[in-house]
């Protein structure tokens, strides 16, 4: 069972068998034995003798006194209850670009029951993006980047690969650009592999630092989400070809991207399929879409979702013993290296730093809102020119966020999506409580799991 | 210590000192797409990594 509470500075709970204290503001990870736990939940309101007689049937008193200081030391070095901190939040205010997701192909050949771009187009008309606009793009993304020197370019679409030709140019042009001002692109591709052959998955693992494969675990879930054009499953033809595309990166990036939806809770079971085929980094993302969707995840969902996350956690260990390099993405925490408190409060930098450029060259402020056209924030022609909107997303952070300020899992989640808080609450500073409730669990287990490695 | 086992070896508000440098890789750029996580992402910053 997984107990948990928290008291504004700390936050504790008990799964696969560890007690685990989690100091929000020092960014501290405690595995702790159970007295430890016990003393923490009276810690900040009562004195220690009061302690150690509520204690006292379970506990020796010399035992409660050493324990009792092993936190009093913890919180002299200021490693538990800490004070919360202040950062000055500035956040870019050179107004620097240094990730794009490049719309190459608003068409697709696939026909995904839950797809947020409306089977490719956005909403919108089917187009492929020409190589001017492309190249205008990424001379748009160096001139943005101010002193940064590593910046991303992720091809999406719709499918990308429908439009190979301008991706392949457009990364030849990309490292005509790194040498003249002395940048660094690193390019990713995110597919659903449908159109991966010999020639292109050789230009993939030379030239992409990561790629994302999409398939959604197990045949039957898989084909009933994601239908080629002539509504047959898509699984049979992709499989394969994801297959050998992993052979070829050998020691390189991928990920195996999965979505699940209420269609599938029981989503432990497709991570386990890609184990099976051999699939080591792998993701699984809870859909996103309308709550009146029949495959929408609900609040009747949490629970079994909850479970779900930790059955797998357990389940994952299992596997991680056989297969050291099995890597589920949300349970992956780097606990020493892992980045900084002004990263950790701002999130993804959607409309700032991060922002996706259609096929006609329009500027919006992530994927997830390309085709709104209240998000868009102009075009690669007039460059940014809706301010008030980049302003907005700029200034949506864990401490200017409400429910943010005084949540345990802030510095993990850094506020969450914002396309996920617009379209379930019309707001960019409301996170979507199904997603934070989800991301708290997937943290705990993540914590858990390092604490039992 | 007896009773406490310390997971992280870095106290989050030291790296304000030499926060925000940008440098890192975008989020939502990396596996996901659609949901933030944040803390699986590596400091690019070279200062703070000689630590």
């Amino acid at each position: 069972m997984n107990m948990n509470m928290n008291k504004g500075r700390i936050h504790k709970f008990y799964l696969n068998e560890k007690y685990i204290v989690l100091d929000i503001n020092s960014g501290s990870v405690h595995v702790v034995d159970e007295i430890v736990y016990d003393i923490i939940e009276y810690y900040e309101e009562y004195n220690f003798e009061e302690i150690a007689t509520k204690l006292r049937n379970k506990y020796e008193y010399t035992n409660i006194l050493s324990a009792y200081n092993e936190i009093k030391q913890l919180e002299n070095e200021g490693l538990i209850f800490s004070e919360n901190m202040d950062i000055n939040l500035e956040y870019n205010k050179e107004n620097i670009v240094k990730a794009m997701c490049l719309h190459v192909a608003h068409d697709c050949n696939l026909k995904c029951r839950y797809c947020f771009a409306s089977q490719g187009n956005f909403n919108g008309e089917r187009k492929l993006m020409d190589l001017e606009t492309g190249k205008k793009a990424l001379d748009f993304l160096v001139k943005s980047s101010g002193n940064r020197r590593n910046l991303e370019v992720d091809f999406f679409g719709g499918e990308p690969l429908m439009n190979f030709d301008v991706v392949k140019e457009l990364v030849f042009y990309g490292r005509e650009l790194e040498k003249k001002h002395n940048k660094h692109f690193r390019f990713t591709i995110t597919t659903n592999g449908l159109l991966l052959n010999e020639e292109n998955m050789r230009f993939i693992n030379e030239n992409m630092d990561n790629i994302v494969l999409s398939l959604d675990g197990r045949k039957t879930v898989n084909d009933y989400m994601r239908m080629t054009l002539n509504d047959n499953g898509s699984y049979d033809i992709i499989v394969p070809k994801i297959k050998e595309m992993i052979k070829l990166r050998k020691d390189k990036d991928y990920y195996v991207r999965g979505t699940f939806t209420s269609k599938n809770l029981d989503f432990s079971r497709d991570c386990i399929e890609y184990y099976n085929h051999g699939f080591k980094n792998i993701s699984m993302e809870p859909v996103v879409t309308d709550l009146d969707k029949d495959y929408a995840i609900r609040e009747e969902h949490i629970e079994t979702i909850m479970k779900e996350y930790e059955e797998f956690s357990k389940i994952y260990m299992n596997l991680r013993k056989e297969s050291p390099d099995f890597l589920f993405f949300h349970f992956m925490i780097d606990l020493n290296q892992g980045p900084c408190a002004v990263k950790k409060s701002v999130g993804c930098g959607a409309g700032s730093e991060y922002i996706a450029v259609t096929p006609e060259g329009d500027i919006y402020p992530c994927h997830q809102f390309v085709g709104e056209e209240k998000f868009k924030l102009g075009t690669l022609e007039t460059g940014i020119i809706n301010i008030e909107l980049r302003e907005q997303f700029k200034s949506a952070n864990v401490n200017s966020k409400d429910s943010c300020k005084s949540c345990w899992a802030k510095y993990y989640c850094s506020g969450g999506c914002h396309a996920n808080a617009y379209y379930s609450n019309n707001s960019i500073m409301k996170p979507h409580d199904i997603s934070c409730k989800m991301e708290k669990k997937r943290i705990e287990c993540a914590l858990s799991i390092l604490a039992n490695e | 210590m007896e009773y406490i086992k310390t997971l992280t070896n870095k106290n989050l508000k030291e790296t304000t000192l030499y926060a925000g440098c940008g440098e890192c890789q975008t989020s939502c750029q990396s596996a996901c797409k659609t949901s933030c996580t944040v803390g699986n992402q590596k400091c690019e910053n070279e200062k703070a990594n000689e630590k």
